[in-house]
């Protein structure tokens, strides 16, 4: 063995390997736009799950006299809504919604649209056709159309919103995920786990898995703005939250009239949902970037 | 099967007579899409291919890319599943007594591309042990049995065990591929390309490591490359293939001094040679490589064969042995009844100078 | 390439026959009586009988499926319940006002994406890249029905220079009086896919800047006026799909602009659709803006394969 023994290589510094994440991590926060979009959309998540704490007006309460105040009139920070309501409140309380509508279905499609589309992506074949060919159909429909379509057949409300939204938001995941599953299904180290004798499941569990869940996560939270959007507007058309709750969308819908009295009010729920699907997309800009160099 | 039985060496079965593996007519197409209506033509990426290996040796594999060799060792390891033929490990036939788990348990694969070969998400310990794990070896066995393995391919360690792959460089990483091929102790192991895409000088130490390994641990080899030094350096006998079919097969020397296929003589003769007095003076194979989907009638290499007469296009050779028995060609000069004006020239250093 | 449209075609019947089906279902799945906002409330059973025979709503699923397709081969849609015209008619008439704003929306969106986009390229990781691209994000991430409203509040409201809502009296002719309310909703709309253009071209454009065979061609001397040429038309073919796809997202995706802006096209058509419960008018809207998107797609597609050697070649 004493040849093998010559070969035996010596490094000066033991280095111990870090994980790739967090080398992900260490590359996102040193890049101050995303750390400030992080930020901000903290402060607003917070905002809205600590809402009931905050000594906050009730944002169901309203007032037929202090109808569409003025920014700035003390007691009303931001002003009233068309029916008395405090904005302050009806913002914050209507940032938990919006949130809610913009994250849970985009999760629901992520778990869905992975699993369909790794196994469409490794096991190939039928199940590849199956899948792909349905998922091309859904593609044949533009997004806002198909959510309004289903939202126009199941009707108003929350639960139908998220089921119409997680719908749209499936096929794209789908797609990515395939593709993805499928340049990496073709490595030498996938063929090499086969090889071990393995079976589809658990190399898909094992090798396959974390080699996509990251792309595929990536551009899933890309998706994030476009579904706040969606479900606002779906709530614009009245198809979405239905009132008194509050939310972002439904508010800019029946403040729509009042552009003529107290037209910076009506802007401001629209100006919340901009600025929250900014930082989203910012900051899934910073993962991609973070996440493209390999250490 | 208990812990120590999976991660020990399958026992010996049949004796040193009965060869490790045997390859039957194997064949492999794959349909290639013309136009759309167009002529749907086949690749015959393998075509009817017969060798055995015995045991203890190493069969080298030569041959242009494209000529079928890294096809046929993902048929050998059941990556692929063939069109016709068989596999026959230590007598058995793959598909009746052997299983493909079977198989796999029995043969391993080391890739040419050390980094694609290896999980960039695992470590190097995770992706040794993956095998045993999958064949029901707990954590702790297979984590002591990655980190044996990494000292035998001369890793220690205590420095490499929890690296990721791409903290490795490409010899490391080689070593790496290699020692996860022997975590299931495999009897036979096909090296593809294994040391061609490294260093010459890291070529020499993982080649150097490749034959301790052999004799420490009684490993069989099936050694493919293009690279004619390196496959005479470890070989001790030799298959070469053309256009997915075997054209000559021999003992390596034997093959190096007379080589009886007009190809291996072309092949060998196109070495550039190192030596100033001994300069190269034939020219390099002529023509252009034909087209896999429609090879050419009768024997593949005839369209660039120097010696290609009317019998060449009409009918297809098969081996026949030379005068040394275990050295065959599939060339009409070889067999003495195939109507070539030279056949039944006995070596190739009658055959004049074309 | 006539293979490769050959085959495209080919694929489209069943894309075809498969959104017709959806569409059916989405629409008949909904729950609630179709015939709720045309009978009185206290209309007898047999009126209900009357009415539901002829609209066929008494027919089992599959049939009532069967006839609306043959019909709608024949260019009938079906009649609207709310407003008695037939489905083809009305669609018709807002389908025109439809295509002329998310045509114009595509203009002016194409025009300064491929500018930016361009400029962002050329000039990577300076300050202009930093502008175009900021730009570019605010554009994609812009809740563009509150864009409008804004815009709405800017120029109508405070201003008071452009119309608010509708399209101008009367039928469309091309004057000031009837463009001017073209304005808002057309830029308001040409927000996103400029957006989205800039982001594709940028990195194309910087893509193709950066590979080796720029730097061969500015080693053989070829002057930058050259070079931009072979730019350009190497981020042609993608450029223009991406619009394609951008455009045919303004034809299905109209709705919530025409809803701010009153627009009288198939957005606004297919709200009240759905708002009355118009079971035959939204069918119809649905089908004629989904089948747009997916020829769209086609010609998109086809015109790709023209222009991009590689997938000429087959």
């Amino acid at each position: 063995m004493s040849a093998v023994a010559d070969d035996l290589v010596r490094l000066a510094v033991v280095d111990k390997a870090r994980g790739y994440w967090g080398s992900v991590f260490r590359r996102l926060s040193r890049d101050p736009v995303s750390v400030a979009c992080a930020a901000v959309l903290l402060l607003i998540a917070l905002a809205a799950i600590l809402a009931p704490y905050l000594h906050l007006a009730d944002p169901y309460q309203g007032s037929m006299i202090r109808r569409l105040r003025w920014i700035g009139t003390p007691g009303y920070p931001l002003g009233t809504d068309e029916l008395g309501r405090d904005m302050v409140a009806r913002l914050i309380y209507g940032g938990r919604l919006s949130l809610f509508l913009g994250l849970f279905p985009v999760a629901l499609a992520f778990t869905i649209g992975t699993t369909l589309g790794v196994m469409a992506g490794y096991l190939g074949g039928f199940v590849n056709q199956a899948i792909m060919r349905t998922v091309d159909v859904f593609y044949a429909f533009p997004s806002v159309l198909l959510a309004i379509a289903i939202s126009g057949a199941l009707g108003a409300g929350i639960t139908n919103s998220i089921v119409s939204l997680t719908i749209v938001f499936i096929p794209p995941i789908v797609r990515v995920s395939e593709s993805v599953t499928t340049s990496v299904r073709s490595l030498d180290f996938v063929d090499a786990a086969r090889a071990s004798g393995a079976g589809p499941f658990t190399i898909m569990r094992v090798h396959v898995l974390g080699n996509v869940l990251g792309p595929i996560f990536v551009y899933s939270t890309g998706l994030i703005s476009v579904c706040m959007i969606l479900a606002a507007g779906l709530s614009f058309l009245g198809l979405g939250t239905k009132p008194p709750e509050p939310e972002w969308g439904l508010m800019l819908n029946t403040l729509r009239t009042a552009i003529y009295a107290n037209p910076w009010v009506a802007a401001l729920p629209g100006a919340m949902i901009f600025i929250v699907s900014i930082c989203f997309n910012l900051l899934s800009d910073g993962m991609r970037s973070a996440m493209d160099v390999r250490s | 099967m208990s812990e120590a039985e999976v991660l020990a060496p399958a026992a010996d079965v049949g004796g040193p007579q009965q060869p490790l593996l045997e390859v039957r007519s194997l064949s492999k197409h794959f349909p290639v899409r013309g136009g759309f209506i167009g002529k749907a033509g086949v690749v015959r990426a393998v075509d009817d291919v017969n060798f055995s290996v015995d045991k203890g040796e190493v069969l080298g594999i030569v041959g242009e890319s494209g000529c079928g060799k890294s096809t046929t060792a993902r048929l050998v390891i059941g990556l692929i599943d063939p069109d016709a033929g068989s596999i026959v490990l230590d007598g058995e036939k793959l598909g009746t007594t052997l299983s493909l788990r079977d198989l796999r348990r029995r043969v391993q694969m080391v890739f040419q591309d050390s980094y694609a070969s290896l999980n960039p998400r695992l470590t190097v310990e995770d992706s040794i042990a993956f095998g045993p794990k999958v064949h029901g070896v707990s954590a702790d066995e297979a984590r002591a049995r990655a980190h044996d393995l990494l000292r035998k391919v001369g890793l220690d360690p205590a420095l490499f065990a929890d690296r990721y792959p791409h903290e490795l460089s490409g010899g490391q990483r080689q070593r790496v591929n290699i020692a996860r091929a022997l975590a299931l102790s495999p009897r036979l192991v096909l090296l593809d390309e294994a040391v061609s895409a490294l260093d010459k000088s890291v070529e020499a130490q993982v080649l150097n490591l490749l034959i301790d390994l052999k004799e420490e641990l009684g490993l069989t080899y099936v050694f493919i490359s293009h690279d004619l030094n390196v496959v005479r350096f470890i070989s001790d006998r030799v298959i070469v293939m053309y256009l997915g079919e075997v054209v000559e097969s021999g003992p390596v020397e034997a093959l190096w001094a007379d080589p009886r296929h007009p190809y291996t003589r072309a092949l060998l003769a196109a070495m550039p040679s190192l030596d100033p007095d001994r300069r190269t003076q034939e020219a390099p194979i002529t023509g252009d490589p034909p087209n896999p989907i429609d090879p050419p009638s009768g024997c593949r290499f005839h369209t660039r064969c120097p010696y290609a007469e009317a019998v060449c296009s009409l009918r297809s050779p098969t081996l026949f042995a030379t005068g040394n028995a275990r050295h065959a060609a599939a060339c009409h000069m070889v067999d003495p009844a195939s109507g070539h004006s030279k056949a039944a020239q006995s070596s190739a250093g009658e055959l004049p100078h074309v | 390439m006539l293979v490769y449209v050959a085959k495209r075609l080919v694929f489209v019947v069943p894309v075809v026959f498969a959104v017709a089906l959806v569409c059916f279902l989405l629409v008949h799945i909904a729950p609630g009586d179709p015939l709720v906002s045309v009978l009185p409330p206290d209309a007898s059973q047999a009126l209900a009988e009357q009415m539901r025979k002829a609209y066929g709503f008494d027919r089992p699923l599959p049939v009532q499926f069967g006839i609306w397709v043959w019909n709608a081969i024949n260019g009938n849609l079906g009649t609207s319940i709310a407003s008695g015209r037939s489905v083809t008619e009305e669609v018709t008439r807002a389908v025109g006002n439809t295509v002329m704003l998310a045509v114009f929306a595509s203009l002016i969106g194409f025009m300064f994406g491929v500018m930016f986009g361009f400029l962002a390229g050329y000039f990577r990781d300076t300050w202009i890249d930093k502008l175009v691209t900021t730009i570019s994000i605010t554009g994609v991430s812009m809740p563009h029905y509150w864009l409008g409203m804004v815009l709405v509040i800017i120029f109508s409201v405070q201003l008071g220079w452009l119309p608010a809502v509708g399209a101008g009296p009367g039928g469309w002719s091309w004057d000031w009086e009837h463009f001017q309310h073209l304005i808002l909703p057309a830029v308001t709309m040409s927000v996103i896919p400029m957006g989205i253009v800039t982001r594709t071209v940028r990195a194309l454009v910087g893509d193709l800047l950066s590979q080796e065979f720029v730097i061969a061609l500015r080693a053989k001397g070829l002057t930058e006026k050259r070079v931009f040429v072979h730019v350009a038309k190497n981020a042609a073919p993608t450029a223009i799909a991406v619009m394609g796809l951008q455009l045919g997202y303004l034809l299905g995706g109209s709705i919530l602009i025409e809803t701010v802006f009153s627009w009288p096209g198939t957005g606004f058509l297919l709200n009240s659709a759905i708002f009355q419960r118009d079971l035959p008018l939204l069918q119809g809207t649905i089908l004629v803006l989904a089948l747009f998107f997916v020829f769209l797609n086609l010609v998109v597609d086809v015109i790709q394969a023209a222009i991009d050697p590689r997938i000429k070649r087959g």
